[in-house]
């Protein structure tokens, strides 16, 4: 589909955001709480967080939440009840999403419709459309760039706004689902004139090259001195698999109660030691450094060799939040340049 | 500084230890670990307001233990960790090098973990003011406002664990949570898991805390875990006179007992 | 109209407290029937968290009763216990939840009157208090 070029007034969100959600679809938009930013249901833009580079978690839990009910089962007499799971998902707009997280739907959807169609995450995925916002800042963590992205990218959105000058949106229909959107209040989008988008978007250089990474990772595997020393001071804890939008392990747990019990699918992370413990007591990664270089070896290599999509979106929250100050970018640049 | 980097140098030029653990430049304004091992790397080491991670966290790593002998760069509340980890039998006099850092940022040498003990013993910890306000403010309000208070805090909570795995006394090499014979704490985020294992974490941290508040600063969603270790470590002062990290052979508030033991509510 | 009955679990020791419940049981003494008991064989042994499960079961109050201080089996089991529940019973206020549903008791196995007026009280106290829907709520949340 072509990509429509739309404006949309700064004082229209109000009966944008009105509109949706009579339409009985919820927002989800990024909120202030205290120092952090989270996606949270809201009904009107002034809920919205005002003037931020990133949010604190993803929104990917809006199609692979946290915590999610598989199925629950009952014991009736000495029959044993399955109720699969309500796949009616009420249909969501995710609000102000950047576009590196845009990207990272095709990243969670690449594992999920890999060898096994995940009907849960591809029934949440369906319902769920996406308004992007373009950057218009950058902080020295984001590395979209160099990962094939940028603050302007209009991959994973359906409709993408990007704020020009006078605090309207030059909004660009991505896709059929955008234009669906529009569709909802066709008056509030105006035809666009000829605003120059490049001009609004941050400028974030490439901080290196993703084909020289990708190329010597492979014969890196064994280099454990590298690993040792990039990863000492790491001391992990799973936040940064957490917080990532295109992280996707994640473990089943069965809740039992006396008279019945459910399975619950919840997040899980190669940081931890647990991760790859076999029942044995053997494992395969008992230190760090070997966990460290599976993060990146995973979503460096790994990932786009099976799957053909690069594991990481340079959102760089990883590295914001990390306890240890870690930062993913600088790892990577070293292994980028190293034999320069 | 420049006294540390000294020290830093003789100490690795002499080989008295193989690694100094201390704080270097990290990204943005903040400090971050560094494992100095060539004497000509001293420079790295900072020391300024920046640096306030607890790097005992680092001592019982098999990774760091491979690398030798440390010496490690201690502010007051690392010192205390040092102790409170000496009361436990995880680290023992000889094993290392501790390179003291006064609250007026001065190098102090200790020949010995006697010496800690008696350095500490004239320190005064105090909460930060922000720390103490909201405890006020919890203190203040019914319980069923403090219930809705600390719900609304766990329900960010993801199981991160980032929270364990910065604290210097969460050591074991298999935490409760990871035992699933039986799964005493929910592995699931959801409100209850969360819950419990906020408690079971205060609970088995409660009289060996040593309030560096590293578990709050770490937590990557702003819940105040540090305030349990706070309130904790204050209703243990309070009724057995113990506090955590301030001897070489400190009593563990939860496993010794007096006939004293003064409570209220057992009929 | 159906009245609430509060479920109430006791987590009680082998030696002194479930002797005297059973002292009360021989003496023939009624008392309220909401209590289900669990035995260990100390107070010692009762980890915090069993409270917590308790609770997770749909339990609206409970009792955690050993040896008086010096009488215990294990000598000194209940010492243990009494550190722990100080510091238990604070965190637990600290976090909101409410500990006008948790009752400490020393009971002895000649006790079997205190016993009974213990279950008693409880039972009345947690009747007034209501169900712990609060705690129940917790248990569908945070899950999608």
């Amino acid at each position: 589909m072509e990509i429509e070029r739309k404006l949309l007034k700064k004082g229209s969100l109000g009966k944008l955001f009105e509109k949706i959600t009579a339409s009985g679809r919820r927002i989800l938009a990024p909120v202030q709480d205290g120092e952090n930013i989270f996606f949270k249901e809201v009904c009107s833009p002034e809920e919205v967080a005002k003037d931020y580079i990133q949010t604190t978690l993803s929104a990917k839990s809006a199609v692979f939440p946290a915590c999610e009910k598989l199925f629950e089962y009952k014991f009736e007499g000495r029959e044993v009840k399955i109720e699969d799971r309500d796949l009616n998902f009420k249909p969501t707009v995710i609000f102000g999403l950047r576009p590196c997280d845009a990207r990272s739907f095709s990243a969670l959807n690449a594992v999920f419709s890999w060898d096994y169609q995940d009907e849960l995450f591809k029934k949440r995925l369906e319902r769920t459309a996406v308004i992007g916002l373009s950057c218009g800042k950058a902080d020295e963590y984001c590395f979209c760039t160099s990962v094939g992205g940028g603050p302007g990218d209009s991959q994973g959105s359906d409709i993408l706004l990007t704020q020009i000058g006078s605090g309207d949106y030059l909004a660009e229909v991505i896709t059929e689902k955008g234009k669906e959107l529009v569709a909802i209040s066709p008056e509030l989008f105006e035809p666009a004139g000829d605003q120059d988008k490049e001009k609004y978007l941050a400028k974030l250089p490439k901080q290196f090259e993703l084909k020289a990474l990708s190329e010597k990772l492979p014969g890196l595997f064994n280099n454990t001195e590298l690993w040792i020393e990039q990863s000492l001071r790491c001391l992990g804890c799973g936040a940064c698999a957490f917080v990532c939008p295109a992280c996707v392990c994640f473990d089943i747990q069965d809740e039992a109660k006396r008279d019945g019990g459910v399975r619950l699918r919840c997040w899980d992370s190669c940081g931890f030691s647990l991760f790859t413990l076999h029942t044995s007591g053997h494992n395969p990664r008992e230190v760090q450094n070997q966990r460290w270089r599976q993060r990146v070896m995973h979503k460096f290599s790994y990932f786009n060799d099976r799957l053909g999509v690069i594991g990481c979106v340079g959102c760089g929250r990883c590295s914001r939040i990390c306890p240890a100050d870690m930062n993913l970018l600088e790892h990577l640049k070293a292994i980028a340049e190293a034999g320069k | 500084m420049e006294e540390l980097r000294k020290k830093a140098r003789e100490l690795l030029e002499s080989q008295a230890v193989k690694v100094i653990i201390g704080y270097g430049k990290g990204s943005s304004d903040q400090a971050r670990t560094v494992f100095i091992r060539k004497p000509e790397a001293v420079d790295k080491l900072i020391q300024d307001e920046s640096c306030v991670q607890n790097l005992a966290v680092y001592l019982l790593k098999p990774e760091v233990k491979a690398l030798g002998k440390p010496a490690i760069v201690a502010k007051p509340a690392v010192l205390r960790t040092i102790l409170q980890l000496a009361s436990e039998n995880q680290i023992k006099d000889g094993e290392l090098v501790v390179l003291g850092i006064s609250p007026d940022n001065k190098l102090i040498e200790f020949p010995d973990l006697k010496a800690v003990e008696d350095y500490v013993s004239g320190l005064s910890f105090e909460y930060s003011d922000a720390d103490k306000a909201l405890l006020e403010k919890l203190e203040k309000m019914d319980r069923a406002e403090r219930f809705k208070f600390w719900q609304e805090q766990f329900s960010k909570c993801i199981k991160c664990y980032a929270c364990r795995a910065s604290c210097p006394l969460c050591y074991c090499s298999r935490c409760v949570v990871e035992c699933n014979q039986p799964q005493w704490i929910p592995v699931a985020p959801h409100q209850v898991g969360n819950l419990e294992w906020h408690i079971v974490r205060a609970m088995h941290l409660a009289g060996r805390c040593v309030n560096c508040g590293d578990c709050g600063r770490a937590c990557p969603v702003g819940i105040p875990v540090h305030l349990l270790g706070e309130k904790l470590a204050e209703e243990i002062f309070k009724s057995f006179g113990l506090k955590s990290g301030t001897k070489v052979q400190g009593e563990y508030a939860l496993g010794s007992w007096k006939l004293e033991d003064k409570e209220d509510f057992i009929r | 109209m159906s009245e609430f009955e509060p479920k109430i679990v006791a987590f009680v020791c082998n030696w002194c407290t479930y002797a005297g419940a059973d002292l009360t049981g021989t003496s023939r003494i009624k008392y309220a029937p909401n209590v289900r008991m669990i035995r260990l064989p100390c107070t010692g042994r009762i980890d915090f968290m069993l409270l917590l499960k308790a609770f997770d079961q749909g339990a609206d109050g409970i009792i955690v009763s050993g040896c008086h201080p010096n009488d215990c089996h294990y000598t000194a089991g209940n010492f243990h216990a009494r550190r722990r529940w100080i510091v238990f019973r604070s965190l637990l206020d600290f976090l909101g939840i409410d500990t006008r549903r948790v009752y400490f008791a020393w009971v002895s196995a000649a006790e079997g009157a205190k016993w009974a007026e213990l279950v008693n009280l409880v039972a009345e106290e947690i009747q007034k208090l209501g169900p712990y829907d609060e705690y129940k709520n917790l248990m569908s949340r945070g899950i999608e």
